[in-house]
């Protein structure tokens, strides 16, 4: 037999079909479901970062409510019932936050390239993660309410508001996932995007109702605080907790949610369409 | 078994361009079904870029490319079927166990659970890495990273194996290892594309070589078609007296013919570029009375050929600039 190719010659009209194999959506879910575990096993190889989840936010109660609780508030316990539920808002958008880094490293270390060489719809990956981060998030936020409830911090708004408050800090934690994703496929290295993440953060955390009330602060930094979103976000899930009038506190966490999303979404996925 | 001459890998014309490097200027090759392409040249000469566009990872500025008769840029997913890859940078998950990066593998690529767990055991099996199975692989040596890095790319029992510099950086005894390994799968029908920068791996594990420089294919063939168009034979002789040397080499330049010698390794060397010359050497040296202890005749080997062709890549890419770029 002299040399054939298994292929019309170039040139010759483009018989080929079409990318045939069309990814049913129980391949789909199969993918997403194995991508999920990988992501899962890969916090349970790396229990420092679930570390880094779980204690930050319980040194901050222990600092803030024992340190300067008494100097903020009436007592501790007051301020207790006014900042730990702020804290809890800002607790999924720190895991948000984390997303940015794992993706990075797979970009980093040859993984996603794998991924890329195998029949399974890219948009997965990405999905896998946000599942992932969202159920640590969960954990996350089910240790910081044991323990504050342990130091006696009272749930006046019963179970379902308490669900309702980690709700809409779920809702505000995915729309900085975009962010964050944009970060992670920006910068060149791991460390550079938690680096960054915390430059950001940082100032929105602390210039933000959830520590001290704006009312306090000087007028251009009450300015800045009363429109920082997750100025809202502790107003929401403060008084959703306290079982008080929410006002318009969670509409404000809603539309603000519903903004980044819409500009960074967007963004973030024709950059991952670039690079994948 | 029959022979079956059909290409697995197809590629015509290939540019892919970085602002203004040319990391591929128009690269055709073909590999045959069921052989082993060494695919050959220095940093930065393409080989990665190449792979990676019939990987899908890329997709190429120009040209068209076919693996399995799949085309890389219209039927990217059933390609990915085809293909298993091992590089510099496709890899494992390192916080992973060896098994659970298997078996992920073996998930995504449709085995059901029960399949990508026996998949997933029988390649640790294969490659010796039962053991260290349920380990996460950032604990793994080089050698069993690599083994680990090739079982990965099995698992989907690939007809097409890309495998780019899968023995840089090993020991002799694991990159023996790895080379026991591919012949394996050739055996077992699968198709290679080797790039390499080691000429006795190539020498060890293709059947034919296609060398690349600076984007452009720049010579291509059997290894010894290779050897014999690089430039003929090199000649050796040990002369009875080795004092002799010098007078010898002078009495051959006089004849017109180019000889060298080493009093180190006590040899005449004469690079032979026509037949009529090796009667020459002898007949000048019979007449002038040199005892002659040995003569020997070898081809150059594959690292002498490789740097000459990549060190007159030059003036073939210059030929080749007057062509039309398809």
């Amino acid at each position: 037999m002299s040399t054939a190719t298994l292929n019309p010659a170039p040139g010759a009209a483009p018989a080929l079909p079409a990318d045939d194999t069309r990814i049913g959506l129980r391949a789909h879910l199969r993918h997403l479901g194995a991508l999920t575990r990988r992501n899962l096993m890969r916090i349970k190889a790396d229990p420092e970062s679930m570390l880094d989840a779980l204690l930050v936010p319980v040194i901050m109660i222990v600092l803030f409510v024992y340190v300067f609780g008494g100097a903020m508030a009436a007592d501790q316990h007051t301020y207790m019932q006014y900042m730990v539920p702020g804290l809890l808002g800002t607790t999924g958008l720190n895991l948000a936050m984390a997303l940015g880094t794992g993706l990075n490293t797979d970009f980093q270390t040859g993984v996603m390239d794998r991924f890329r060489t195998l029949p399974i719809g890219r948009s997965t990956v990405l999905l896998s993660k946000m599942i992932a981060e969202t159920l640590r998030a969960v954990v996350a936020f089910a240790v910081l309410i044991g323990f504050a409830m342990i130091l006696g911090m009272d749930i006046v708004g019963g179970p379902l508001k308490l669900l309702a408050a980690v709700g809409l800090s779920l809702v505000f934690g995915a729309s900085l996932m975009w962010v964050s994703m944009l970060l992670g496929m920006s910068l060149r290295s791991a460390q550079a995007v938690q680096g960054m993440s915390m430059l950001v953060m940082m100032p929105l955390q602390f210039g933000s109702s959830i520590f001290a009330r704006p009312s306090t602060m000087p007028g251009w930094l009450e300015a800045f605080t009363e429109h920082n979103p997750l100025s809202a976000l502790a107003d929401a899930c403060r008084a959703l907790i306290n079982d008080q009038p929410v006002g318009n506190s969670v509409l404000t966490v809603l539309i603000w949610a519903a903004a980044i999303t819409v500009v960074t979404a967007p963004l973030a996925v024709a950059r991952f369409r670039k690079r994948t | 078994m029959t022979r079956i001459d059909r290409n697995a890998v197809e590629v015509h014309g290939i540019v892919k361009h970085y602002g203004e490097t040319k990391a591929l200027d128009g690269v055709d090759l073909a590999v045959r079904e069921g052989t082993v392409l060494g695919l050959l040249g220095p940093n930065g000469a393409g080989k990665t870029t190449l792979v990676r566009v019939l990987s899908t990872l890329i997709k190429p500025d120009a040209g068209t490319a076919f693996v399995g008769g799949y085309d890389v840029l219209r039927q990217p997913k059933q390609l990915r079927r085809t293909i298993g890859l091992t590089g510099q940078y496709a890899s494992v998950d390192e916080a992973l166990s060896g098994y659970e990066n298997l078996y992920l593998i073996g998930r995504l690529l449709d085995l059901s659970a029960k399949d990508a767990k026996a998949r997933a055991f029988e390649l640790l099996e294969r490659f010796s890495l039962t053991d260290a199975a349920k380990r996460p692989a950032k604990g793994y040596s080089g050698g069993m990273r690599r083994r680990l890095d090739l079982a990965a790319s099995m698992i989907g029992r690939p007809k097409v194996l890309y495998l780019d510099e899968p023995t840089t950086g090993l020991d002799p005894r694991t990159r023996n290892e790895v080379w026991d390994e591919v012949q394996r799968m050739v055996g077992e029908g699968s198709t290679v594309l080797l790039t390499t920068q080691y000429m006795e791996e190539a020498e060890q594990l293709a059947d034919e070589l296609t060398v690349i420089d600076k984007g452009r294919v720049i010579a291509g063939g059997g290894i010894q078609e290779l050897k014999t168009q690089v430039g003929g034979q090199s000649l050796q002789v040990r002369p009875t007296r080795p004092a002799e040397l010098p007078e010898m080499a002078r009495s051959l330049q006089e004849a017109g013919i180019p000889a060298t010698f080493s009093e180190e390794s006590g040899l005449l060397s004469v690079h032979l570029t026509d037949e009529g010359q090796l009667t020459t050497v002898i007949g000048v040296l019979g007449t002038r009375g040199f005892g002659v202890a040995g003569i020997d005749t070898k081809l150059p080997s594959l690292d002498e050929v490789f740097l000459t062709i990549t060190g007159k890549s030059s003036v073939p890419a210059q030929a080749r600039d007057k062509e039309p770029v398809a």
